[in-house]
């Protein structure tokens, strides 16, 4: 019985991270978006008095946000873990 | 140099091993070793055909012309991946649940398996044969000194090739949803030549030329395209046109929906097909800059090849050739057979089947048929692209190209996602916004692009068609001065999405169009039949021999012995049941697709769609379901609960019975023990001569006491049956409570000197009861007397005090000894109880009584705990207890 009790509480935070993990993934594309956007608020040659980026810079910039996007989106595949078979035959049967 | 007889040998090897790398998987596969085939690695990998040759010579081109634009070509996919959650899981998944053979199928099975619907994503799809074109004319733009004859020699047998190859691997299975091993493994194994080529040329650029990266970043920064430098509005609306692209390219549904086989896939392609992008872009912009530095006059589409090949690196460029080569060849290859599929599922079928006037169930081989054509359509499109190159010329800039189409497909999003999110699109809806938005393309992107005075004439791009000025193509309602591919996505995608929703909730849907929005909106959380024949119409043996002719014979008939063995009639033809019907549209839909499927079922079965009346049907089913099942449940609840009862009915039972057996043997013995003295002392009067006169007395008078307990406790145990029975006559009258308790006081200690201790509060007895007195003081006595009996206080003492209570009397009987251990409270009730009684003067009776007179007299008696000694609390009900007056 005690230990019944146990795993049922070992259960739900394992579903409640796999479900924060999940609104992470949700939100990923927005940030990814956001962050790809971000490059137009720059000062871009021709069109400002200001001097404007260097294209290394730039070059930096969207790798670095690609790359770091990348990790954090297998993170959260890692961290969802692939439970979805199990859910499925239990809404099939 | 090499020359072109070589570069012609090695393009030939490499062509072989990808033959030979085609026909070991497809062994493999028969054999049952092709597990590897489905691994999310390969899936990435298929998903770079994304990555074609305009991506592949292009993106360097783009970059030597705009700087970083070309990355947003890139960043658009990514995103979608990123997203993956939100629209490819659920793609994916109604892909797989409905059979999906290519997006025309998806979204007219999703708008009630309509066939103009698919004819018409058909038709637009098919314009997508410029790409194959744009894709032909690489292979001869990368040879600049060969003439105008051998540039189309060269297509034209590279042209063959890519048709011999598409024709042995990609028509070997009707069902779509069966993997094309082969071209899957061959795309595996151009997508890695094209990432190892362009990134060899990238390190060479970068550590053989510029020497390090940060000489390479100084030399970006002072090179003419080294300062950041983007149309705002055309970064993000390419990035946006990418992803959309992405998920639209009828070439990027096959691979990623068509062929997709399980979750897996996706999750790590969401990480995985980002990085190879990544990796593809890297080193894009070094190739552009030192193209730029090395050859400024040369085109910038070819410095990939270019570039190696000046510096006489000719390994290398013949690497790059191949990346290009493989880039190309793999998205001809996917995008042919998405077409394919496409133009004989939704244009030759539907044709075929109406030019039969007997139907599918009579004559003809329909295998043959959609094979064949889907055979004829790969030829088709191939050939006219290869025509189309030639009379073009093809000479555009390769990503312009390319965007258009992008554009073209992007009409499709609205009708995809409003379909897959949005229980209310309808048919209707998807129809005009997709007309909509691709009359706005062709007007303001397609017919421009061939230049002033090419279709259109140049007045009418100036001043717009008879004069309109808010028509021009160029500027739609007088929005001038925007990037032309910005102009028309906007208006297009935003009239699309405008009209597509505004003629959706002004219309309203067939049934099946319901059924399918619904199964689809919700792939996850119900899978149900979408929609039902009517049982008992169709004739098995029809369907039989339809499905014979597209599934083949062997497999239709092991389809047809599983349903039977599954309704239980082996040996004979199922029954034609919905689920059947629904089950064998769905294996025809994967091979022919979803509204074909449909039709040929509907032929035999003599409907072609379902009524409102069928529906109501399937509705009323599934209503007496749930409501039998509600029943069910109910009654098993009932059921459980009964059993319950059962269950406990028995064990009191069980513990009754072992109740009587304890007190049998409790009653023998308590019967034996007086009885063995009395027979032994009257033995000894008997035949014991010359006993002493005193003895005689003595033992006379053992008997007699010992009679006297037995009596006593035969008294007592018919007492206590008499009560247990229900049998005992009340005999009800009014008395004074306080009189009642003189008498038992009276009757425990007939004299004064008594040990026992008796306080009493004369005032509160002053209550008047309608009770059996007697009984009622029986209890009393009972209660005193064990206080005398089992109090061991030094002086013991006994309080009785009355406390009126709203529904009756109780009276506390408490003494001043050590009480009653916890562990005994729970049995002191119960007959044959004794507690440290070791003199054997009571039966363990008295209690047992006592309780029982006094429920029959309404009241209880009860164990006061937290007193200081013995504690009984007896209560009288207020019905017999009236306040004295």
């Amino acid at each position: 019985m005690a230990s019944q009790r146990e795993g049922g509480v070992f259960l739900e935070q394992r579903s409640y991270r796999r479900r924060r993990m999940i609104d992470g993934a949700r939100l990923l594309p927005v940030i990814a978006a956001w962050l790809f956007m971000l490059p137009l608020l720059w000062p871009s040659a021709g069109v400002n008095t200001q001097e404007p980026r260097a294209l290394s810079d730039a070059l930096a910039y969207v790798f670095t946000v690609w790359l770091a996007l990348t990790l954090v989106s297998g993170l959260f595949v890692f961290l969802i873990g692939n439970v979805e078979p199990e859910k499925d035959r239990k809404d099939g049967s | 140099m090499t020359s072109l007889n070589a570069l012609v040998l090695v393009c030939l090897i490499y062509v072989a091993l990808l033959f030979g790398v085609a026909f070991a998987a497809e062994r493999a596969a028969a054999r049952g070793r092709g597990g590897w085939l489905r691994s999310p690695v390969i899936f990435t990998l298929s998903l770079s055909i994304y990555c074609t040759a305009w991506t592949f010579y292009g993106a360097v081109g783009n970059a030597a012309r705009s700087g970083m634009e070309f990355v947003t070509i890139y960043l658009g996919p990514s995103l979608v991946l990123f997203g993956w959650w939100w629209i490819l899981r659920k793609l994916v998944r109604i892909g797989r649940a409905q059979g999906v053979t290519s997006i025309a199928d998806l979204i007219s099975s999703r708008f009630g398996k309509s066939n103009s619907l698919a004819i018409f994503i058909t038709v637009f799809a098919a314009l997508q044969m410029q790409s194959v074109t744009l894709s032909l004319s690489v292979f001869a733009e990368a040879d600049p000194n060969a003439t105008t004859f051998d540039k189309g020699r060269v297509a034209f047998w590279i042209a063959f090739g890519l048709a011999i190859f598409t024709l042995m691997f990609g028509t070997r299975n009707l069902n779509a949803n069966e993997r094309q091993h082969g071209i899957v493994i061959a795309i595996a194994v151009e997508a890695v030549v094209k990432l190892i080529a362009l990134l060899a040329v990238g390190i060479f650029v970068v550590w053989g030329l510029a020497g390090g990266i940060t000489e390479m970043m100084s030399r970006i920064n002072t090179s003419e395209i080294g300062q950041w430098q983007v149309d705002r509005s055309r970064w993000a609306t390419l990035t946006f046109l990418a992803a959309a692209a992405f998920l639209c390219l009828p070439r990027m549904f096959q691979v990623m929906v068509v062929e997709n086989d399980n979750d897996e896939q996706l999750r790590m392609a969401s990480w995985m097909f980002p990085t190879y992008l990544m990796l593809m872009s890297l080193f894009v912009v070094p190739i552009a800059v030192m193209g730029l530095e090395q050859l400024p006059d040369g085109n910038p589409d070819l410095f990939v090849l270019t570039l190696p090949l000046t510096l006489g690196q000719d390994s290398l460029a013949v690497l790059a050739f191949l990346g290009g080569f493989s880039s190309a060849t793999s998205m001809v290859i996917v995008a042919t057979l998405a077409l394919a599929t496409m133009v004989s599922n939704h244009i030759v079928m539907p044709i075929w089947l109406a030019a039969r006037e007997d139907g599918a169930s009579v004559s003809g081989d329909v295998r043959d048929v959609v094979m064949t054509s889907r055979r004829i359509s790969v030829g088709l499109i191939i050939g006219l692209g290869y025509l189309y190159y030639q009379f073009s010329g093809g000479s555009a800039a390769l990503a312009a190209m390319g965007l258009i189409s992008f554009a073209g497909v992007a009409q499709f999003l609205p009708a995809l996602l409003g379909g897959i999110f949005w229980r209310g699109a309808t048919r209707l809806g998807a129809l005009s916004g997709l007309a909509v938005g691709f009359v706005i393309w062709v007007w303001t992107l397609l017919l421009p692009s061939f230049g002033a005075g090419g279709v259109l004439p140049s007045e009418v791009l100036v001043n717009g068609p008879w004069g309109i000025s808010w028509l021009r193509p160029g500027a739609m309602f007088g929005f001038e001065g925007l990037d032309r591919m910005v102009h028309s996505v906007w208006w297009s995608l935003s009239l699309n999405f405008i009209v597509f929703w505004s003629v959706s909730i002004f219309t309203f849907p067939r049934p099946l169009e319901r059924l399918q929005g619904a199964q689809m909106v919700n792939v996850f959380f119900h899978h149900g039949p979408a929609q039902s024949w009517s049982a008992g119409v169709a004739e098995t043996e029809d369907l039989l021999i339809m499905a014979q002719r597209i599934l083949g014979a062997d497999e239709a008939r092991l389809l047809f012995r599983n349903q039977a063995i599954e309704q239980d009639v082996p040996d004979q033809l199922p029954e034609p049941t919905p689920a059947f019907l629904q089950k064998l549209e769905r294996e025809l839909a994967a091979s022919v697709g979803a509204a074909t499927a449909h039709a040929m079922v509907g032929q035999i079965t003599g409907g072609a769609g379902v009524s409102v009346a069928e529906l109501m049907a399937v509705a009323d089913e599934s209503a007496q379901i749930l409501e039998y099942s509600n029943q069910l449940e109910a009654k098993s609840t009932e059921l459980t609960r009964t059993a319950r009862q059962l269950r406990q009915a028995n064990s009191k039972l069980t513990q009754l019975s072992v109740q009587k057996d304890a007190f049998l043997s409790q009653i023998s013995h308590e019967l034996r023990t007086p009885m063995t003295s009395i027979r032994a002392f009257s033995e000894i009067l008997r035949d014991t001569e010359g006993l002493a006169a005193q003895d005689q007395t003595r033992y006379a008078s053992i008997i007699h006491d010992e009679t006297v307990r037995l009596t006593r406790l035969l008294d007592d145990l018919l007492d206590l049956s008499v009560l247990e029975n229900g049998q005992v006559t009340l005999n009800h009258q009014m008395a004074n409570l306080g009189d009642v308790l003189d008498r038992a006081v009276q009757t425990v200690q007939p004299g004064p000197g008594a040990a026992l201790k008796i306080t009493r509060d004369t005032v509160d007895e002053q209550v008047t009861l309608e009770t059996d007195v007697d009984r009622l003081s029986q209890v009393f006595i009972n209660l005193i007397s064990n206080a005398a009996k089992y109090c061991n206080s030094e002086r013991p003492e006994l309080n009785i005090s009355v406390v009126q209570q709203r529904d009756g009397v109780a009276l506390d009987f408490i003494d001043n000894g050590h009480g009653i251990a916890r562990a005994d409270r729970s049995v002191i009730f119960e007959k044959f109880s004794r507690l440290g009684d070791s003199d054997g003067s009571g039966a363990g009776l008295g209690l047992a009584i006592c309780s029982e007179i006094m429920q029959r007299l309404g009241g209880s008696i009860q164990y006061l705990p937290g007193m200081e000694g013995a504690a009984f609390r007896v209560f009288i009900p207020n019905a017999r207890a009236l306040a004295a007056q």
